[in-house]
């Protein structure tokens, strides 16, 4: 058989694999968001098959929508620190769990009782995040039967009569989001960094141990870099996770599809929903659905290009 | 309104976060989900000999396809009425009770193939002036000029309580029956308020000093539910339209310049709430909680007053004690008020409608017709606890509970006095603005000018509706 022939029939084999995945892509991911670009220049209401094309009209309306503005803030605010504070925490945490015991003789390993711990730590992640707003609505319930008023009333730090209204307050409600979405991601990281350190071959810790490099060294000189394959795919998906927000701000918070006090904890997809089921401007929450699709893709490619770095192969 | 009605506080946090769940993942495929679908379909059902008896010409045993929101009052009554239907008709009834009205809905409504009746209530139901300017709504007209089924010298139109077509007129065109006769103010403890030796307060200062008596009890004056503030929005709103009379609750309604800015009588009433959050009048940490459990920690004597509709007995049934006595009062009066103590808000909620497009329209508008009968009706105050907008719709057989029968009572004082807002369902954007001004109000982080200013902004902006031309009253 000639290498031609081969060449043929492994091309349709592949291309018989995948065509089918192919059409299905493009019809239930590519198709609707054709569409949605569609909707944005019109005026639908999502309620009826009716609409007329405006233009642009959607568009120069969402630059001077202050609420809109002030969502895209708070999850540039979020896309900040939620990548950050999770990953540092998974890191420490994950470093703690493998390689931070005391090295006996020669050996690596993790602090006494890791195994426990990645067990324990990845927890949260099993449970949905509708259960981690009821759980934690729990928490920052605003009377003194919330867990964390309850405890401070119990220690004096906060008065039984004027308990601290966590979710109401409109310079509190962002970061206690932001305590529940860490919270529910360390755990995961945790686990995914600790599979990568595992992979890392044990010489060359032992190498290092052996050149007398401590804990803080081992870990930036050693596993800090061959790590950073997970670590960029870990912001980019917290990124996303950033982005969006959805359950937690509008089960969590106050307003129709969440967002209070006062527009305080209010994200993109908040703005969106409301302005789809609520307010009956379809058209106008497509549009904002097509800016919050460029730039989750602007992120993604930024993320990814700015912490690209040389491959360390071992 | 309605049972679990409004949708601001009906929100029951876990079935919201579930289904919340469901459409969250990332937003672009969910937006594809709500595309719309193709065009019209004709299916053009069998029509029947319109007669007297027949007045919309109902097909003998075609199909009906029944939509209800099952909230505070279930969906036995619904069934029980499908079932009656069936076997006058000889239809086929489907029913579907759930909570996702939007959610099963929408696709159907843009599709055009919805139900031939549909109970449009609840957290997640659609918004009724959205359905209205996409043309889905039938005009129900035709069933107010129908024989009523009780006795066919009356017109259906003469046995429904003063307001409900108002109420349910979107544009000049009556297109939703809202079903459940509901009444509006503060709610008490009957058994607290005797143990304490406290009297039901007719004025603002007697409702203040109640407050302040609660505290000085170690209980709280007022809760209301502040993650929610369309409840907080009933005092002020009753307030304003008590002291300034029907003149003023009309001008916010139709959206005058002078609706709330330089509008004395509303600055009082803002003033007047103020004035519980100033004196520290409130329920302690009230101003986070969501409805249930601030109306719980209201049925655990822990406050003495809680804003709601006539409702909130049958949602609280399970947490209320048994001696625990609910009583209903009307908004207390500022001074100098131009609408007595007894009157009250009072409109009908749970809107009933037959969406334009239904496939068995004929169906529908007789299920409307046959819901407004005594059979029916009463049907409902048995499986629901709750009065219908049927005028002496109920056998007086049927024993009501304390909350529900001060309520009856407190509408008999009030007679011609009722009024109602129509603002909430005309202009969903403006309501959502006031409601976020007065959740600041409550937090003691703005002042009271400052909500009028941003509550005549929000009307302002309502203005601009192409609607609030239609959208008048007078």
């Amino acid at each position: 058989m000639s290498q031609v022939v081969q060449g043929r029939g492994r091309t349709g084999f592949i291309a018989g694999f995948l065509l089918a995945p192919l059409a299905l892509y493009l019809t239930f991911v590519i198709w609707p968001y054709v569409q949605t670009f569609g909707y944005s220049f019109t005026n639908w209401t999502g309620q009826s098959p009716t609409f007329d094309f405006v233009g642009v009209d959607n568009y120069s309306a969402l630059m001077k929508d202050e609420v809109f503005r002030g969502a895209l803030w708070n999850n540039l605010l979020l896309l900040v620190f939620v990548p950050a504070v999770t990953i540092l925490l998974a890191l420490f945490f994950a470093f703690m769990v493998n390689a931070g015991g005391r090295g006996g003789a020669g050996g690596v390993q993790g602090v006494a009782g890791s195994r426990l711990y990645k067990v324990v730590y990845f927890f949260p992640q099993v449970l949905s995040l509708a259960i981690l707003a009821v759980l934690f609505g729990a928490v920052y319930r605003s009377d003194e039967g919330g867990l964390l008023n309850g405890a401070l009333i119990r220690l004096g730090l906060v008065d039984r009569l004027h308990p601290v209204e966590w979710l109401n307050e409109p310079n509190l409600v962002l970061w206690c989001l932001l305590l529940v979405v860490v919270w529910h991601g360390v755990g995961f990281y945790l686990v995914l960094f600790s599979a990568a350190m595992q992979s890392i071959p044990k010489d060359i810790y032992e190498a290092a141990l052996l050149d007398g490099a401590g804990r803080a060294q081992t870990f930036f000189k050693v596993t800090l870099p061959l790590l950073w394959d997970s670590v960029q795919t870990s912001a980019v998906y917290l990124g996303i996770a950033a982005m969006d927000m959805f359950v937690l701000v509008s089960t969590m918070t106050s307003g129709q599809f969440g967002g209070g006090p006062d527009h305080h904890s209010e994200v993109m997809a908040t703005v969106l929903m409301r302005n789809f089921l609520y307010f009956g401007k379809s058209g106008y929450a497509c549009a904002m659905g097509v800016v919050m699709l460029v730039l989750t893709m602007i992120l993604s490619v930024v993320t990814l290009r700015a912490t690209r770095r040389e491959r360390i192969e071992f | 309104m309605g049972s679990t009605g409004e949708g601001f506080g009906r929100r029951d946090l876990i079935k919201r976060s579930a289904a919340l769940g469901l459409i969250s993942v990332p937003t672009m495929s969910f937006l594809s989900a709500c595309a719309s679908g193709g065009g019209d379909t004709t299916k053009g059902p069998d029509k029947g000999v319109v007669s007297k008896e027949n007045p919309f010409g109902v097909a003998k045993g075609g199909k009906m396809d029944v939509v209800v929101f099952k909230g505070g009052f279930g969906d036995d009554y619904a069934k029980a009425w499908e079932a009656a239907f069936d076997k006058k008709w000889g239809t086929t009834s489907s029913h579907l009770g759930t909570q996702e009205i939007t959610g099963k809905l929408q696709t159907r409504f843009n599709g055009g193939n919805p139900p031939d009746v549909v109970d449009n209530s609840g957290a997640q139901r659609i918004k009724l002036d959205v359905l209205f300017k996409s043309n889905q709504l039938a005009d129900l007209t035709p069933v107010l000029d129908a024989p009523s089924l009780d006795d066919p010298t009356r017109k259906v139109r003469d046995t429904l309580i003063a307001g409900t077509v108002e109420q349910g007129t979107q544009g000049g065109k009556f297109v939703s029956l809202n079903y459940v006769y509901t009444v509006f103010g503060f709610w008490y403890s009957g058994k607290l308020f005797k143990e304490k030796g406290w009297t039901p307060p007719k004025t603002w200062d007697e409702f203040l000093a109640v407050c302040a008596k609660a505290k000085e009890a170690g209980l709280g004056g007022l809760a209301h539910q502040g993650k929610y503030p369309y409840y907080i929005n009933v005092v002020i709103m009753d307030l304003i339209a008590k002291k300034g009379g029907l003149e003023a609750m009309k001008a916010i309604d139709n959206l005058e310049p002078n609706a709330f800015e330089g509008n004395a009588d509303a600055l009082a009433a803002v003033e007047a709430v103020y004035e519980v959050v100033e004196k520290d009048l409130l329920l302690p940490g009230t101003n986070g909680l969501t409805h249930t459990e601030s109306q719980t920690a209201w049925n655990q004597y822990k406050a003495a007053f809680i804003p709601s509709g006539s409702w909130l007995e049958n949602e609280q049934l399970k947490q209320t004690p048994d001696d625990f006595d609910m009583q209903f009062l009307p908004v207390p009066l500022l001074p100098g008020s131009k609408l007595p103590f007894e009157a009250i808000r009072a409109g009908a909620g749970e809107p009933f409608i037959v969406p334009e497009k239904a496939a068995n329209k004929a169906g529908g508008l007789e299920f409307i017709r046959s819901m407004l009968s005594r059979e029916w009706s009463t049907i409902f105050a048995q499986q629901a606890n709750s009065l219908t907008v049927v005028k002496d719709g109920v056998d007086p057989g049927v024993k009501l509970r304390p909350g529900t029968q001060s309520a009856v009572t407190a509408l008999k004082a009030a007679g011609t006095n009722t009024f109602n807002y129509l603002y909430i369902d005309w202009y969903s954007e403006m309501d959502t603005a006031i409601q976020d001004a007065s959740n600041e109000l409550m937090a003691k982080r703005i002042q009271p000018k400052e909500w009028i200013r941003r509550a005549q902004a929000a009307v302002n902006k309502a203005a601009q509706d192409p609607n609030a031309k239609n959208n008048r009253r007078s």
